[in-house]
Parts: C-alpha cells; structure tokens; sequence
C-alpha cells in the first residue's frame, strides 16, 4: 500500500512540477500560448515514444540501447516505401514498419534470451547492427512521407461544434501520442502477459517459481519496445517528411526520462504516465532557457545536472523510506 | 594440468579444452587474434607485417585505456559512460591551453575536469546510491555543456596539439610505438592494482557480494569514491594519447569509442555484473576490435555492413565465451 503510494506520490509530483514549469513559462513568456504549447508537443513527439519503448524494457528488468538505433533503422525504411509511392500504400507501409519494428525487438529478445549475454550488452552489441542496417538502407538523409501522415502531426485538431478556443489547445500530436500509447499500453497493462512483465522485472526467479515463462515475456517485452521504437522511427518521418539514418540523442534521453518517470532500473517497478511526463519535463526545461535567453549550450549542462540532482534526490528518498 | 587429469581419469578432450579456457580466459581470446590475423593476412597477403603491428597497436593503446575504466568499473557492478566526455575534455582543455601556459600547467588544468566529474560519479554512485549508467551518463551530459560553452570562448585562439602529445600518440622509435611509454606503466600498474593490491581485493569482493564485503568491513563509498576517481584519470590519460594520435582536437574525438570499450571489456572476459574480470582480456578484446575494424576496412565494404558485423561479432564472441567459461 505504502509503497503503490510512493509510487504513485512521484507521478504526482512529476505533474506538479510539469504544471509549476507551465505556469513559470507563462510568467517569463506572457505571449506563451496555444502555439508553444503545440510545437512542445511536436518536440516530444519522438521522445515520448523512445520513452515508452525503453519504459516496457525497464519494467521487464532489461534495458535496450539500441532504442535510437531502431528509430533510425524503421523511419529510413518508412522514408524509403513512401518515396513515390500512392497516397494509400502510406497505409500500408505503415504497418508494414509497424510490424518491422515489433520484429526487431523481438530479435532483440530472442537474442538476449538465447545467448544468455547481458541484456546491456546484447542490445549494446545490436545497436551497432540496427543502426548499420539503417545505413545500408539509405545511405544519407532523404525519402519521403505521404501527405496524409504529415497532416497527423501538424496543427490542431478541428472538431465542429467545439470553440477554437479549446481545440486550439489540442495539437494533433498530442492525440497521437494519448491514442498510440493508449492502444498499445493499458490492454497490455491489464492483461496476464503484462502482469507477467512486472512479474519478471522485479524478480524472474519467483516469476518463473509461480509458472510465468520467463524467456517469452522477456522476447514480447523486447518486441513491444521495438513497436514503440517503430512508432517513433515513423513520427520522425512524419514530422521530417525524410528518414536520417544517423541515430538521433533518444537513447540517453529515454534513459534519463525511464529514471525521472519513477521507473526502477532494477525493474517490476513504475508506469507509463510518469517517463512520459518527465519527457514533457524535460522539453520545457529546454525551452524555458530558450526564452531566457541562456546559451543554447548551457541547456545541456542544467538538463544534465536536473538529471543527476533528481535521480539522487529519488535515490535518498528511497533510502530514507528503507531505513525506519 | 596432469592435476586435472589425476582428479578425474578420463576427462572428454572437450571438458579438458573447457577447464584449460575457463582458468585461462586470454588463451581463446589469442586465439581468435591468431584467427582474425592469419583471415587478414589472406585476404591482403602481406599486409601483416612490421608496420602495420605497430599501427594496430598504436590505436589499440588507447582504447586499451578506455576499456580499463570500465574493466575496473564492471569489477564492482558499475560502468563508467563518462569517460569519452572526461577523455575529450582533458583532451581540448591541454590543446587550447599548452600554447600560452605552458604544456606543465595545461596538463595539470586538463587534469581537473577529470577529477570534478569521478568525484561526482564516485559521490552519486557510492554515497546516493544512484545507478552508475545514469550517474554517469549525467555527469556526461554536464560535462558536454561545459565543453561546448568552452569550445565557443576558445574559438578565436584556435587549438595546437603539444608537440610532446603529438609525439607519444604518433610516433615510432626504432619500429616501436611511443605510446607504449604511457601504455606499459599504466597496464602494469592496473594489473599489480587487481591482482595483489588489497584494493584491488576489495574491487572484486564489493562487485562480487556488496552485502558481504560491508559485513566484513569495507568501508564502500570510499572504495567507490577511489575508484570513479581512479577512472576519470584514466580516462584523461586515455584522452590525452587520442589527441596525439589523431591531432585534431575535435567534441566528437573519444565519444565514439566508449561503447566499443565496453565491447573490449566485455569480450575480454569482465562480468559486467562485477566479481569477474581481469585486466589482461580487455587489453587483448582492445586488440581484437582495432584488428576487426581492419579486417573489416580492407574487406571494403559499405559503412553500414561493417557496422552491422562488427555488432555481431561482438555479440557472438561474447556468447561464445560465455558458454565456454560458465559451466565448468
């Protein structure tokens, strides 16, 4: 009980620090509106889905660095089906590297489960191949998206009957990311197969003792971070209209956002909503120094240091909640 | 070995090939360097040769030095990702200032950003108990700010490699290369340091069991807190020998090496949970990876094919001597 409390006290937190960031934007920014918020939103675009990719793995007492890796491999392989390509094959290419990323995942897991080599490593090992195979894909940016899919993420949802002055502050991005997390995230938290991933995570023994196959869920949760990976390789493409083969900085900030999200790196502990509010956290911060006027540069060293004090400050209150 | 065979009387080839591998893990790894080269050296026949062994080993020292901070660091159930920023950091900190204060000083000033950042590792990961990937990846990340910040107020003055670098990291005496003057002394301290220093004791009891190691009385933070310490100077070291190899101090110079020191650890034979490992593998997984990366040059193929075999080799070596050292 205590401890679903605690859990839960982070996520709050976590939002309350989103809001008190909010209103802190406001404040420096008073033109801050509906805009910022919609290009906040397509900044985490990316992001949001490599968190949730990493999120499952975690869960599942793994860790996947070849999260960014697989993002580059399936928006190249998007980039490359649409290139010239009807409007209404889009649909299927979509699924086409849907299915592209989940396999690459559970090629991850079947590997990590087979070899039985740590899953750092492993994934260590396997980031140098996905991000090779993006290259030999296309070699140097380019490719494109069709239009339909670019319409996703840009704009506002219009619905008639509702005032613009509400839906103005509904990008379509944010509704791509609550649909494409809520359909994959809350079956799969409430069926066996996730009971099964927290199970594994906080101990595999135990989970094994009490009848949960163990290598499976470790391949599915591996191959579900590869469909979330899938995911955000496509909205890359959608966002840039091209695929770039080169990995972009998601796997160190999906590590970082797993952490602030309340997520345990010893696994079978957290949720989805936390890391993808810590994503949002993040990105604010981020542009909060832009308003200020701080040197671009420096925005890294605070984004590191907010990382460090935090995870330490978890890390003592977890200590603290050890002790009495 | 006639022990073994007095112990049990007719053990398979394969169980005795098995046992001599488990309690000599470097003998597999030399043969697979043995592998790879005789490969080499049919693919381009005489490219094997005076030269180029010491071109090899001449990038090999460093990534050798890389991969003894996450050696010692996996010792303990840790990893160090800070070492490419602490690495490029000392690197453009001595290549900016060795012009106008002196190569003494310079050093010395390059020396403290490698301090600050193990200290900061050491204190997050022994006193606060943070993970050591996230910790380090922190440090890192502040540690990239304060180079790019640093690299914009340098830009004007523009960057020199002391010539006294320049000559360690290139240079040739008599066919030899000088980085071994660095090399030799840091490997044989590691090497004494893990194999009969009580500190090096205390590195594989803590990564071994921490519970135990605390109930017997060792003092962890400080053990950490050295240790984190211990790798950030090595990776100075390991930053300085770069930029005299490659001579152009650039943010990107070491980044790229960091995980395939991981990978040189790893396929030298260290646990990456701690306990296990010694410094004589990754010198000689070190070794392996600069010769693959060869191997794979001359086979000419494309970037992305090269990158892709070298992840698999790294992961079949590692399964390979996975399944060979565990069961014996």
């Amino acid at each position: 009980m205590s401890s679903a409390l605690r859990r839960q006290a982070w996520v709050i937190g976590l939002a309350i620090l989103l809001a008190a960031l909010f209103v802190f934007t406001r404040i420096i920014q008073p033109d801050y509106g509906a805009d910022g918020f919609g290009s906040l939103v397509r900044a985490a675009l990316p992001f949001v889905f490599a968190v949730a990719g990493q999120t499952v793995v975690v869960i599942a007492g793994g860790i996947d660095l070849s999260i960014a890796s697989m993002m580059a491999l399936t928006s190249v392989t998007a980039a490359t089906l649409m290139d010239g390509a009807s409007e209404p094959f889009g649909i299927v290419a979509v699924a086409a590297v849907l299915l592209l990323g989940f396999l690459l995942g559970a090629v991850n897991g079947i590997l990590v489960v087979v070899s039985r080599v740590p899953d750092i490593v492993v994934t260590l090992a396997m980031l140098f191949v996905w991000q090779g195979a993006a290259l030999l894909v296309r070699d140097s940016p380019g490719g494109a998206a069709s239009e339909w899919l670019k319409e996703l993420v840009v704009g506002n949802l219009a619905v008639p009957g509702i005032p613009t002055g509400i839906t103005d502050w509904v990008p379509k991005a944010l509704i791509l990311i609550v649909v494409c997390l809520a359909v994959v995230w809350i079956p799969l938290r409430r069926s066996r197969l996730g009971l099964s991933i927290y199970a594994i995570g906080s101990s595999s023994l135990a989970a094994f003792r009490s009848g949960v196959n163990v290598s499976r869920t470790k391949i599915v949760a591996y191959a579900f971070a590869g469909l979330f990976a899938a995911m955000g390789g496509l909205v890359l493409t959608m966002s840039t209209g091209q695929g770039a083969p080169i990995p972009g900085p998601y796997l160190l900030a999906s590590v970082a956002a797993v952490v602030l999200g309340g997520v345990a790196l010893t696994g079978g502990k957290g949720g989805l909503l936390g890391p993808v509010i810590a994503v949002f956290v993040l990105r604010l911060v981020r542009s909060d120094l832009t308003f200020l006027a701080v040197d671009p540069n420096v925005t890294t060293i605070v984004e590191g240091a907010i990382m460090v004090v935090v995870v330490m400050l978890g890390a003592l209150l977890a200590m603290r909640n050890r002790q009495p | 070995m006639t022990d073994v065979t007095q112990r049990s009387p007719a053990p398979g080839l394969g169980r005795r090939i098995r046992r001599v591998f488990s309690d000599r893990p470097v003998i597999p790894l030399l043969i697979l360097l043995a592998i790879l080269m005789v490969v080499l050296e049919i693919l381009r026949p005489g490219i094997v040769n005076e030269r180029w062994i010491a071109n090899t080993v001449k990038f090999a020292i460093p990534l050798a030095i890389l991969a003894a901070c996450q050696t010692v660091t996996m010792l303990t159930g840790g990893i160090d990702l800070s070492v490419g920023t602490v690495a490029t950091l000392g690197a453009f900190v001595v290549s900016t200032q060795g012009m106008d204060a002196g190569l003494g000083w310079a050093l010395l000033l390059s020396l403290a950003p490698a301090l600050l950042i193990g200290i900061a590792n050491g204190i997050g990961v022994g006193i606060f108990r943070v993970h050591p990937l996230i910790m380090t990846l922190g440090t890192s990340l502040i540690g990239v700010g304060f180079l790019q910040v640093y690299q914009r107020t340098v830009i004007a003055t523009g960057t020199k490699v002391p010539d006294v670098l320049a000559w360690i990291g290139t240079g040739l005496t008599g066919g030899i290369p000088n980085s071994l003057i660095v090399f030799v002394p840091v490997a044989a301290f590691i090497l004494f340091m893990l194999g009969r220093s009580g500190f090096g004791r205390l590195l594989y009891a803590v990564g071994d069991n921490e519970r135990a190691a605390r109930l017997s009385g060792v003092i962890y933070w400080k053990v950490i807190l050295a240790l984190y310490i211990l790798s950030g100077i090595l990776a100075w070291i390991a930053g300085l020998i770069y930029v005299g190899l490659i001579k152009a101090p650039s943010l990107s110079l070491v980044e790229p090496r960091v995980l395939p020191a991981v990978a040189a650890a790893v396929i030298g034979g260290t646990s990456i949970f701690g306990g296990r490992g010694g410094y004589l593998g990754t010198i000689v997984g070190a070794v392996i990876l600069t010769v693959l990366a060869t191997l794979l040059t001359v086979l000419q193929m494309p970037e992305g094919a090269r990158q892709m075999l070298f992840g698999l080799i790294v992961l079949a070596v590692t399964a390979a001597y996975i399944r060979i050292t565990a069961d014996s």
